[in-house]
């Protein structure tokens, strides 16, 4: 009995030695990394982007050059559909900068917005224009990415190449079930549309203003993501889908809307109808210098490179 | 004397400490499943009660969903999944019973040694290729002779949850027939039955409880299914299937499809959706229980 006490104490004590020294490395090597990661985010920086990004290069090292005394927390609420690539851009921007701590709760735009006036949060999230009521000269906005939304249908269908936003918000609420009704050949129109929760979605509808077309209709399909949406349109010549710009590819065609073809740049100027910036909003006093370090990194080489990933439209080329 | 006392003291401890961890490990299971239940039920339960409460039967017997208006009805979705679970019953078990009687007393060593282990693959095949499965070859052939425009269908998912349970029911039945006693058969061929007469007169009716249990199960693998049918039904926001070539939203790929977004109360109207398929689990479950019950008394 005395023995197995001994060897369960021996064993405790054991095991809290480990964590202790598992902290110990963990920590150092959390450190190790991040020094690391920034002197490689500086090199490649210069190296990367000699002309056309100085303004970005100089952002990131400004942000660099501070880091050693950036600490605290910043609070940044709103938006859900930059959750992902505010996500990354936290992961990344955490590791460059141990002291600091980014908290993100997604809660739509319009609340972010509103935390950021009432002073509840340091930085407010929006994946649409700020609203004329919205608008204050104080209140500063830095747009970090652009998303677009692609309308598709299948490559065998040669008889419609452009659509408009009336004629989207007819198809998705079920008042034109008919190709023939947009200038194709006869046939149903196979409705596909995305999840209630999706970010896709709420974007889509609400820029073709589906709301007052009175919702999607009961015979639309749902998928649970651009890649299934994708997969559906491709197999169907009657289909119609809409998937972020990324998810375009050689099964699938993009139809112009309004006679605007879809791309990034035209994403960018705001000439293609079915595209929203993705914001952050702010007052130069309730940012802290944290909070504009992470604003810098946002719109750096780093941070674009997060937009990237997650299928967002670059703001630096 | 005193040596011996502590020796005895020492083993006793010794086996209360390992009853004790053996009790443990038999109580994992039975405190994951209260501990399942209360959470499900306390969230699914929370929306229908207090202030602005939701309607129960409004829940139950509506035919939309669409949380952005507070709308939530599940009917549909009750029926979506019921109708894609008989459905793959009524196709599935014939199928399974028969092979499972093929494998079981007619086919050579040979056809058995390729036939049994196909079918073990099945069961092994992940849910998301049989949906994959279901989006690249059952979908698009559909399509061609629909008369619907698509061919996402209860129709396509019927086909597929046919596959997924046959495994089920062809070696829960294969076992079933191969534990019916041979001086059934001896007695039945030696009265002059044919081969056939015996199988189905003789053979089957006594293996039944065993091809029940096999059924219920079944049913409860094609009801909980949620990947592979998510790829494939469609999943309206509205609607009842009024036929086999319908789009049809089943309860799982509903909870599915919106859980990893959802908050407040969409998220509890998606629990209490949990709640829904829950019962009908438990129902068969139940119905097992008493199945096999009823095959001890024997």
């Amino acid at each position: 009995m005395r023995k197995l006490a001994v060897m369960a104490l021996a064993g405790i004590m054991t095991l809290g030695l480990a964590a202790c020294g598992n902290g110990n490395e963990s920590t150092e090597a959390a450190t190790k990394a991040a020094t690391e990661a920034k002197t490689e985010a500086k090199t490649e920086a210069k190296t990367e982007a000699p002309t056309e990004a100085k303004a970005e290069t100089e952002a990131a090292e400004g942000s660099d050059t501070a880091s050693g005394d950036l600490s605290g927390t910043v609070i940044i609420t709103g938006s859900t559909s930059v959750e992902k690539i505010l996500n990354d851009m936290k992961d990344e921007f955490e590791a460059l900068n141990p002291d600091v701590k980014i908290e993100y709760t997604g809660s739509g735009s319009s609340a972010g917005i509103t935390d950021t006036k009432s002073g509840t949060n340091n930085i407010g999230a929006a994946s649409r224009e700020l609203k004329e009521e919205e608008k204050e000269d104080a209140l500063k906005t830095e747009v970090f990415a652009y998303d677009g939304i692609a309308v598709i249908v299948n490559p065998a269908n040669t008889g419609v190449t452009d659509i408009t936003e009336e004629q989207l918000a007819d198809i998705y609420s079920g008042k034109i079930t008919n190709w023939s009704e947009v200038g194709g050949e006869d046939g149903d129109i196979f409705v596909v549309s995305r999840e209630e929760s999706s970010g896709t979605r709420s974007a889509f509808e609400e820029l073709i203003g589906l709301e007052d077309a009175g919702g999607l209709a009961g015979s639309a399909s749902v998928s649970e993501g651009n890649g299934p949406v994708q997969a559906a349109v491709a197999g169907n010549e009657n289909a119609i889908g809409y998937v972020s710009f990324s998810f375009i590819d050689d099964t699938v065609k993009p139809l112009t809307v309004g006679g605007v073809e879809a791309t990034a740049e035209l994403a960018k100027s705001g000439d293609y109808p079915l595209s929203r910036p993705f914001l952050f909003c702010y007052y130069d006093d309730k940012v802290t210098d944290a909070g504009k370090a992470f604003l810098d990194f946002a719109v750096s080489a780093d941070g674009q490179a997060c937009v990237d990933t997650h299928g967002g439209i670059r703001v630096d080329k | 004397m005193d040596r011996n006392l502590s020796r005895n003291v020492k083993r006793d401890v010794w086996e209360k400490i390992v009853e004790g961890i053996f009790l443990i490990c038999a109580l994992a299971g039975v405190i994951s499943v209260i501990a399942i239940i209360v959470f499900v039920f306390y969230k699914g339960l929370h929306p229908f009660f207090g202030e602005d409460a939701y309607s129960f039967w409004d829940f139950i017997s509506g035919t939309r969903w669409a949380p952005s208006q507070n709308v939530y009805g599940v009917f549909y979705m009750i029926a979506g999944s019921v109708l894609a679970t008989a459905g793959a019953i009524i196709i599935g078990v014939p199928i399974g019973v028969l092979t499972a009687v093929f494998i079981a007393e007619m086919a050579p060593k040979g056809a058995v040694r390729v036939i049994k282990p196909a079918i073990e693959l099945l069961a092994g095949i992940p849910s998301v290729l049989y949906g994959a499965f279901g989006l690249g070859v059952v979908v698009p052939i559909i399509k061609e002779i629909s008369p619907m425009v698509q061919g996402q269908s209860l129709l396509a998912v019927i086909i597929v949850l046919t596959i997924m349970i046959l495994p089920t029911i062809v070696s829960l039945s294969e076992s079933a027939i191969r534990a019916v006693p041979k001086s059934y058969r001896e007695a039945s061929l030696g009265l002059g039955a044919s081969k056939i007469q015996t199988i189905f007169k003789a053979v089957l009716p006594a293996a039944k409880s065993g091809i029940l249990s096999a059924t219920v199960l079944g049913v409860g693998r094609a009801i909980g299914e949620t990947m592979a049918v998510m790829m494939i039904a469609g999943n309206p926001t509205q609607g009842l299937p009024n036929s086999i070539w319908s789009m049809v939203r089943p309860l799982t790929t509903n909870i599915a499809m919106e859980m990893s977004y959802a908050s407040g109360r969409q998220q509890e109207m998606l629990f209490a959706t949990g709640v829904i398929l829950f019962i009908f689990i438990m129902i068969v479950n139940i119905t097992l229980l008493k199945l096999t019950n009823k095959e001890g008394d024997k």
